[in-house]
């Protein structure tokens, strides 16, 4: 009976229908789990949109939605970076914009009524789905194991890697950058294979799709022309590629300058012209091929030395002359940084001070890849051993995909597509060959030594073949099982990581009671809407940029500065403000007519996200600017430590930020215990004063605070002064305190 | 390429005139170009390199085996090349005389409406590698690198991308 049964299990799996069948309900099964394992954040939490830069996309998303297509495109912004303004339509990627309002529309026509927010929110796991169907596709394209692309898809839908930018509610570019990465590839694997056009037309259909989405585009810029130099390298120039490659190139460039942001840079800047010269070195390499076929080969050679020779080092002469004459713009700063990792610490203190621009620590690769890092190793291998075009690509793209992960936290995003692709290919590999339930039989064994010994003559050792089988079900059923606790533990360690680092809003915090159940601090939110619902409609709020596009997504108000960090000199200031003395900053606020200054504190809950942490990097980058007005030096007491606590230096006390943060702080505690909870430090005994700015607003759990910066003094004295007055000091005192004039600003 | 291979070539041209006085193996290999790219203008400049360079070049055995491969490859060409793929070479010639065009005028007129240039130079460029991967395809020796592209296919996606590619262009104009 069960023997039966069996067997018409095993039927059903072999006709080739059936399998084709259930290769697609697998791969629906797996693009379902793909968005599943990303809803954590919307049932822990809710429907929210997270962080910070989903923010700025979201509230462009509800503009494209709500003045159309041409507005969203000229968008001048003048409710951020007052007073300057952005503009934004010119300086964004309006592919995750265009797609959401789309399926916005698309959804209302079918009349089904759905808030904006849910698809933004929602978008990122929707596109994950299609990832995981695109690595299918891509590796289908690598070996002829259909377990493979089917393993492929299952690691792309719930690699850690991945889901770290994709959870719901994370509606950042990288939400439908990647599949348009991996789908990238593959259509370019699949145009050079066949040497189609139309392929190749596809292939930069997507290609511009992938650059008005995300600024990652660059990585697909250098990794095709890469991909061909190094197939023209290994003497592998074929019509295919030259096909292939130049239509790509041809309208994949065409495409990319139709994006405001890329505009001309695809012929001016550096990182672009890589896949120009390739472009330009395979028309040659085309025509010298056509000569070749024409002429015989004697003749072919002092041809081919002297012209390409010559060409070669005319074009070198041609890109160096145009780089130095300034027509070609030399490579950008993040770039510099990619190559010398310490290169921005020096030079460009705003890329640094962003945490995902740091190398990353080996601990995240095995956290975010888990069991693929160590099979990925072995997929390369693999790759070697077939070593066809494709093939070829997928070890190029390890490399360097190994390399800049390395080098940046956030490049870890594009590892993962080929750590899972060279991960399914290796461990479909070994299931392939331990799963076979037939043994060689001795007849096979005696054929292939038959075979061996005629080839034997002929060929190299290891080009021949021998019969290599697994004889014992014992090996077998061990490894088989061992593979599958493997993979158990695999999805066991993704659903964890998920569940426990990707899933947090942020925006919202998650703690536990002592009683283990959940408490919600919403500390953000709450101050946000007290902004939006008792300040103007146009009162300019100051803050750090971290929280630029939160103020202005979620309580509407103009800021000073926001995540889209154009202008350093701007942000400077507002370091500048934040790290002097009142009398230096009060100018500076009353200049930008700021109206609220907004500061997160979290020294009451030991929230570690808090601005006394990020303050160095205020400090930083307004001494970038005015190195003799700021000092971080000042900020150290004289053993190099950073502390806030008495012995804090006076330059730190003195500054508006410690002032802000720790204003009637010690209130909360008995005389003499006020203890700040982050960094662990007592505080003085007498609270820092403020007399340019007073408290308008701090939230429940003290994270957010909002000071109102007071109007000039009525009767014309310094504020300074006047707050001594009404504390009822002697007039004298504090006028012999009295710091530099205070401008007057009319 | 080919515009960019002419702009080495403009920029060397007045050299060649003058060098090959004094010497010819060394400015020779350019010479030959602006006929190499376009196997449809080529014999015309083909006569003119085979006339003009026994009478300048000092050393005999490199212009010899130059003359060999000019007057090998065209008739060659002239011999094994169907009419069609004529055709498309000299499609290709007046897309390179263009592309020339638009480079010299930007030169020297300069490039004031970056966008008009760029869209226009490269609807040239664009159109000039399609036709060449047409070119490509249809020719009867490469037919088996193209196993999935029958001539009929290999036109319907020249049409199509040619499509995408002039969308794109006038797109860009302005």
């Amino acid at each position: 009976m069960s023997a039966e049964t069996l067997q018409v299990l095993a039927d059903v799996g072999k006709g080739k229908s059936t399998r084709s069948v259930l290769r697609v309900i697998i791969l629906a099964l797996i693009a379902g789990a793909s968005i599943a394992s990303r809803l954590f954040s919307v049932i822990r939490f809710e429907s929210i949109i997270h962080e910070f830069d989903p923010w700025f996309n979201f509230r462009a998303t509800k503009y494209l939605v709500a003045n159309g297509f041409y507005n969203f495109w000229d968008w001048f912004d003048d409710r951020t970076w007052h007073p300057l303004g952005r503009v934004t339509g010119g300086t964004l990627y309006p592919g995750l914009m265009v797609t959401s309002g789309a399926i916005w529309h698309a959804l209302r026509a079918l009349t089904i009524p759905v808030d904006i927010r849910n698809v933004c929110v929602l978008l990122a796991p929707a596109f994950s789905g299609l990832t995981a169907i695109a690595a299918y596709l891509l590796t289908n394209e690598m070996t002829t194991y259909n377990s493979a692309g089917l393993l492929a898809a299952l690691f792309m839908g719930i690699a850690p890697g991945y889901i770290s930018r994709s959870v719901a509610g994370s509606y950042d570019n990288e939400a439908i950058a990647i599949f348009l990465l991996v789908f990238t590839f593959y259509l370019w694997i699949k145009a050079l294979k066949q040497g189609s056009m139309l392929w190749g037309a596809f292939c930069a259909l997507f290609y511009g799709y992938m650059v008005a989405s995300w600024g990652g585009y660059a990585f697909i810029t250098c990794l095709l022309p890469l991909h061909a130099f190094v197939l023209i390298l290994m003497g592998r120039y074929s019509t295919r590629l030259y096909v292939s490659y130049t239509t790509w190139y041809a309208l994949g460039t065409l495409a990319s300058m139709q994006i405001p942001f890329v505009g001309f840079l695809p012929v001016k800047t550096s990182e672009h012209m890589p896949a120009l010269g390739i472009f330009g070195f395979l028309q040659l390499l085309a025509f010298l091929d056509y000569v070749r076929s024409a002429v015989p080969s004697r003749q072919f050679q002092t041809f081919l030395w002297l012209f390409a020779g010559g060409i070669f080092v005319l074009s070198l002469a041609v890109l160096v002359i145009a780089t130095s004459a300034g027509v070609i713009a030399p490579w950008s700063g993040r770039f510099y940084s990619l190559w010398d990792t310490g290169y921005a610490k020096i030079h460009i203190p705003i890329i640094a001070s962003v945490s995902e621009h740091q190398p990353t620590a080996w601990p995240a690769f095995f956290f975010d890849l888990n069991l693929l890092i160590f099979v990925f190793p072995v997929g390369v291998y693999l790759c070697f051993q077939e070593l066809a075009d494709e093939h070829v690509f997928i070890i190029v793209y390890a490399v360097f995909g190994s390399y800049f992960a390395g080098v940046m936290v956030r490049l870890m995003l594009t590892l993962t597509p080929v750590v899972c692709v060279a991960g399914a290919i290796a461990i479909s590999t070994i299931l392939n060959n331990y799963l076979i339930a037939k043994t060689p039989t001795e007849e096979d064994q005696q054929a292939a030594e038959a075979a061996e010994k005629k080839g034997s003559k002929s060929g190299l050792k290891s080009a021949t073949k021998p019969v290599v089988g697994i004889y014992g079900l014992w090996s077998k059923s061990l490894m088989v099982a061992a593979m599958a606790v493997y993979l158990l533990i695999f999805v066991m360690h993704c659903t964890w990581v998920t569940s426990n680092a990707y899933s947090s809003p942020s925006v919202v915090l998650a703690s536990r009671m002592p009683d283990g159940s959940q408490h919600i601090i919403d500390d953000y939110r709450e101050a946000y809407q007290w902004l939006r619902q008792n300040t103007k409609e146009d009162a300019k709020i100051m803050s750090w940029w971290d929280y630029g596009y939160q103020i202005g997504g979620m309580a509407d108000r103009p800021t000073l500065v926001d995540n889209n960090t154009w202008n350093n000199t701007h942000i400077a200031t507002v370091g500048k403000a934040m790290s002097s003395r009142e009398e230096v900053s009060y100018p500076i606020m009353r200049q930008h007519e700021v109206d609220y200054v907004l500061v997160v504190f979290g020294g009451l809950l030991g929230y570690s996200g808090d601005d006394i942490n990020k303050f160095l990097w205020m400090v930083r980058i307004a001494e970038g600017i005015w190195p003799d007005e700021v000092s971080e030096r000042a900020f150290f007491t004289p053993r190099g430590e950073y502390r806030v606590d008495g012995e804090a230096t006076e330059t730190m006390k003195n500054s508006l930020m410690y002032k802000m943060s720790y204003y009637n702080f010690n209130n909360l505690f008995p005389p003499g215990q006020a203890v700040d909870r982050m960094r662990q430090a007592r505080l003085p005994e007498v609270g820092p004063t403020l007399s340019t700015l007073e408290e308008a607003f701090t939230s429940e759990n003290w994270i957010i605070r909002i000071y109102k910066v007071k109007d000039l003094d009525n009767v014309g004295r310094d504020h300074i002064s006047a707050t001594a007055f009404e504390k009822g000091l002697k007039k004298k005192k504090a006028a012999k305190k009295r710091g530099p004039r205070v401008l007057r600003v009319d | 390429m080919a515009p960019k291979r002419n702009n080495a070539n403009r920029g060397v041209s007045p050299n060649p005139k003058t060098a090959t006085t004094t010497s010819a193996a060394v400015p020779l290999p350019p010479n030959p170009n602006p006929s190499a790219p376009i196997p449809g203008s080529r014999p015309s400049s083909a006569h003119s390199t085979v006339s003009t360079h026994p009478k300048t070049s000092a050393s005999a055995p490199v212009s010899q085996t130059w003359d060999k491969v000019i007057s090998n490859l065209t008739s060659h060409y002239q011999k094994s090349s169907p009419q069609r793929t004529k055709l498309l070479d000299a499609f290709m010639a007046f897309l390179v005389v263009v592309g020339v065009l638009q480079f010299v005028y930007c030169v020297l007129a300069g490039n004031y409406p970056f966008n008009a240039f760029l869209s226009g130079f490269s609807a040239t460029v664009g159109q000039f590698v399609l036709t060449a991967s047409l070119r490509i395809q249809t020719t009867e020796a490469n037919k088996k690198d193209f196993p999935a592209v029958s001539p009929e296919r290999a036109f319907a996606d020249y049409v199509v991308c040619s499509l995408i590619l002039h969308f794109f262009c006038v797109n860009f104009i302005n």
